[in-house]
């Protein structure tokens, strides 16, 4: 208003020319650092007095209290400070990354480690948008990983990992029910829809982007779709309407009898998990197999939940520590991800009681006293037993999540 | 120097705003090279376009911000048309005043642990009332249409809306006017639209764009509240935005600019909706009428003010009451035991986080209260009117979609180094806190009787004392509301903090709404209770500043 006026033609032009030009202007690059992660006697002094800002999803203070113990124990060991970023959407960091590939920042990232996996990662590996070459692989306790029974460790959403992420942990789709008011959950999707039929407004799940919900869409693909071997192979356009007939057809019968006819679903997996809580649901799910056992700890679940998985198995993966291109403290990056792939690291992540994450590790290889770090855990009361937990379903190609997303959307989310 | 202020203020608050929308304006017709965008087209307007449903997101968008708008409006405008002078406005005046501190997130989320199927009212019936032993299956929260979410919208805007009409009212001699038109006849409705509406709308106008360019493009309480099948519109292009898949960017950009425009419409479709009001107003009036439906329109505007307040208020007390709460299952109507778990756990941490709050925002108010009231004191000086046309370029930070013209702002700072630093994210709040201390101030400002300054003049004082000695005492109060108002704008940012810090610099609300995506709802008590705290205390400092301010003066005054 009254400021304005007192700006002259040739004033205002001067703002707008400063306005075009100044994101075209080059970015004064700080040094170059460059480490060899093979030698690590470097890579430690290198490391030393670094502050890691370490961008994690940050909903869960279970994790964040982890990721503080981890940030403290390396401030002791090493001198490195550890910051986590709580972050509530990793495709923030994502947007983040490319922000400063945009204005040139190839070095001095405000990112040094990130959460990360599935489509997030390949977007960034797609983009040249991570540390490179492949590190992970050359990480001290890398030869404790279970590359050959846990193959998603390497593979991530069928993308290899060329060792540009570290594996932090695993996931694997587990339902949860309350005994009190469900006592024998159903253990196929066919079993599912009756149940859901029989008992209306009792079943959702979380609305597709969230992470859960295409997690759900994809179980539902894996079980109903002709040919699984499909999902391992990017999607055929040609193919996809009838690939996924019998996945819609499935969601079609199911919609009107679930949670609010299926014109609102909750928006992500902790507030599925509190309509189980609040007794709005019957049945509701978590990618972490101990979570139903750390939420009943912690007096988020009543002591009547109890896990189940689907006969013939539930989707599972991994997920994982990355390092972009142009991190600040990639020698203190690569500390701390060796230091959470440690026998040490990993048998507390996975004790209930702290946040029940299970390991990368191949807990048999280990040495007789940390093999019995493991071995002491209590898993907790509703956490199926590694045999009780059934076979995998390896995540289909990043790009089915992607088109069973959009056409979601498009089916029931746009009318 | 005071001349300088001016373009400052303008260089602080448009060139950032310029520059972010160049930002949208590159990818929206395609070309960013380093995402692989070469070439200018229409391209990315035709995806956004082809978007399943984009049609019924912008018609949410519209229709809730201009329904929330108006009925907040209505409600405040016809509340003090009915109410005031009564022991009932003096107490909802007392009530709503700190109201406008709360943020919206955490008002949107006392709204939800309130009205919700599994929420305290349904509690509160169940079972004895209702026979509910778990929470019917009732669309509430999240309905279709957006009602709920035009619900917390209003419930939030009401106390703003309000707050700015009466720091207006003083200039319209209220009392008086009344007076003279109770003596011709006048009820008491009729009598206050016809006399004291017309001289202060002027002055609320400003404020109630901001209100409808905000309602339209709101993303916190449509999250919370609002519709997902499909979402109002700014919320599609937040999560565009926030895609791994990097060429829906072009897609996001380029409705950012249908967003912006979406806006601009819901203004334009205001002044229409004023035009028509002026003239149906003059017929009224020429027709000689004495009543305006006085009892509808006290019992309507009286009940609907008492319940929003009494739904913000308890949504407030629920949130504190989640914040200590143990276990507290369906249908309990309060908690089986408290704990100060939650509490202790995450207490400490928050220390940080207010400091990290205070330490921007601080500056920046003073900045912008010294900016702005520099301006405005230029201009009386010059004795200038305002001109109407420069109006839309104040607005620009307030109508253009926060994550469009952020995503522009945080490549500014990136290659100006700065990115990162309190100074940078100082600089990016002061986009957002300039226009509304702005706002805030100008019109109350400007509504100063300008022959005070010209006595001062005439009895020899210099400009400057006059400026201090005279002017700025008359304004005293609305400086203060506007310094509240700043910084409570500064303590809600969120994506401006988020992006500009690199996540490194966490206020309260950073820190509320990550915590937020858990669902805890002892964590969401806590830090929308925190969030609520810092802005309550500036307002309440607002509410006792020019007081003793006055009081100071006087006690100068009688010992001189």
């Amino acid at each position: 208003m009254t400021i304005i006026r007192l700006l002259s033609r040739p004033v205002r032009g001067a703002l707008l020319a400063a306005a075009l030009t100044l994101p075209l202007a080059p970015l004064a690059s700080r040094a170059d650092e460059t480490v060899d992660p093979a030698d690590w006697t470097e890579v430690l002094a290198k490391a030393k007095g670094q502050t890691v800002y370490f961008h994690a999803w940050g909903g869960e203070p279970r994790i964040n209290a982890y990721i503080a113990w981890a940030g403290e124990q390396l401030q002791q060991r090493h001198g490195i400070k550890v910051e986590q970023v709580k972050v509530d959407d990793t495709a923030n960091v994502v947007a983040r990354i490319v922000a400063e590939k945009a204005a040139g920042q190839e070095s001095g990232g405000a990112v040094d480690l990130v959460w990360i996996n599935g489509e997030n990662f390949v977007s960034l590996k797609k983009a040249g948008l991570l540390m490179s070459p492949g590190w992970a692989t050359k990480l001290p306790n890398w030869p404790l990983v279970d590359v050959e029974n846990k193959p998603a460790v390497v593979t991530d959403f069928t993308e290899p990992t060329d060792g540009q992420e570290s594996p932090w942990g695993m996931a694997k789709l587990v339902f949860m029910h309350d005994t009190a008011t469900l006592a024998e959950p159903p253990k196929t999707l066919d079993a599912l829809a009756e149940h859901v039929k029989a008992n209306p407004g009792r079943f959702t799940y979380p609305q597709p982007p969230n992470f859960h919900g295409s997690t759900f869409l994809k179980q539902v693909l894996a079980t109903t779709i002709a040919d699984r071997a499909k999902l391992s192979r990017p999607v055929d356009p040609a193919s996809f309407e009838a690939d996924v007939a019998p996945l819609f057809a499935y969601l079609d019968a199911l919609h009107p009898n679930m949670w609010r006819q299926g014109r609102a679903f909750p928006q992500n997996q902790p507030a599925l998990r509190q309509l189980l809580a609040d007794g709005e649901i019957d049945i509701a799910f978590t990618f972490n197999p101990a979570g139903a056992s750390a939420a009943i700890a912690a007096g988020e679940l009543p002591e009547t939940v109890r896990t189940f998985v689907l006969d013939g198995g539930t989707i599972g993966n991994a997920h994982f520590l990355a390092i972009p291109f142009n991190a600040n403290a990639k020698a203190g990056a690569l500390v701390l991800a060796d230091f959470l792939l440690s026998p040490e690291a990993q048998a507390r992540k996975q004790d209930p009681a702290i946040w029940g994450d299970p390991t990368v590790l191949a807990v048999e290889r280990l040495e007789a006293a940390e093999r019995e770090r493991f071995a002491a855990l209590d898993l907790g009361i509703a956490t199926l037993s590694p045999e009780e937990l059934g076979p995998v379903i390896e995540e289909p190609h990043a790009s089915w999540m992607v088109e069973l997303e959009r056409a979601w959307t498009a089916r029931y989310a746009s009318q | 120097m005071l001349r300088l202020a001016p373009l400052l203020a303008l260089a602080l608050m448009l060139g950032p705003v310029a520059a972010g929308l160049f930002g949208t304006l590159l990818p929206a017709v395609g070309y960013v090279p380093a995402l692989g965008g070469e070439t200018v087209s229409l391209a990315p307007l035709r995806m956004f376009l082809a978007q399943p449903g984009i049609g019924l997101s912008a018609a949410l968008s519209l229709g809730t911000g201009l329904a929330a708008t108006l009925g907040a409006f209505a409600a405040v405008v016809l509340f003090t048309a009915a109410f005031e002078g009564t022991r009932f406005f003096r107490a909802m005046r007392r009530l709503l005043s700190p109201l406008m501190a709360v943020p919206h997130a955490a008002a949107a989320f006392g709204l939800a642990f309130l009205i919700t199927p599994s929420g305290f009212v349904m509690r509160l019936l169940s079972p004895w009332a209702t026979g509910f032993q778990r929470p019917p299956d009732v669309l509430i929260v999240g309905d279709p249409l957006g009602l709920t979410m035009t619900l917390g919208l209003m419930a939030k805007e009401v106390p703003f809306l309000f707050l700015m009409l009466l720091a207006a009212l003083p200039q319209a001699d209220p009392v008086r006017s009344r007076r003279v038109a109770a003596s011709l006849g006048y009820a008491p409705v009729a009598a206050w639209l016809t006399t004291v509406l017309p001289r202060i709308y002027p002055q609320i106008r400003l404020p109630v764009f901001a209100v409808l360019a905000y309602a339209t493009s709101v993303v916190d309480v449509a999250l919370i509240l609002g519709p997902t099948t499909p979402p109002p519109l700014a919320v599609r292009l937040t999560a565009w935005m926030n895609d791994p898949d990097l060429s829906l960017r072009f897609m996001a950009s380029a409705g950012a600019l249908v967003q912006l425009g979406l806006s601009l419409f819901a203004i334009a479709v205001w002044i229409v909706g004023e035009r028509l009001a002026v003239k149906l107003g003059r017929r009224w009036i020429e027709s000689g009428r004495r009543s305006a439906a006085e009892h509808l329109a006290t019992a309507l505007s009286g009940s609907a003010m008492a319940l929003l307040a009494a739904a913000m208020l308890s949504g407030l007390a629920l949130l504190a009451l989640w914040s200590v709460a143990g276990p507290w299952r369906f249908p309990d109507t309060f908690p089986l035991s408290f704990t100060l778990r939650a509490w202790t756990m995450h207490g400490y941490a928050a220390v940080d986080a207010i400091a990290t709050t205070i330490a921007i925002a601080l500056p920046v108010i003073a900045v912008a209260i010294a900016l702005v009231l520099a301006s405005l004191e230029n201009e009386t000086r010059e004795g200038r009117a305002r001109p109407r046309r420069s109006l839309l370029l104040l607005y620009l930070p307030l109508i253009v979609p926060q994550i469009a013209f952020v995503f522009g702002l945080q490549v500014l700072f990136l290659m100006a180094g700065l990115h990162d630093t309190l100074l940078a994210v100082a600089l990016g709040h002061m986009v957002f806190v300039l226009p509304y201390v702005f706002l805030a101030l100008s019109d109350p400002w400007r509504a100063v009787d300008p022959r005070y300054g010209h006595m001062a003049g005439a009895l020899g004082a210099s400009p400057a004392r006059t400026f201090w000695r005279v002017r700025l005492p008359l304004a005293r109060k609305a400086v203060a509301t506007a310094a509240a108002l700043g910084f409570a704008v500064s303590v809600a940012q969120y994506l401006p903090t988020l992006l500009i810090g690199g996540g490194r610099v966490s206020t309260v609300t950073t820190e509320a709404v990550a915590l937020a995506a858990g669902g805890n709802r002892q964590l969401v008590g806590i830090y929308a209770l925190l969030q609520m705290l810092l802005p309550f205390a500036a307002f309440l400092l607002a509410a006792a500043v020019p007081s003793v301010a006055h009081r100071r003066r006087r006690e100068n005054e009688t010992t001189a």
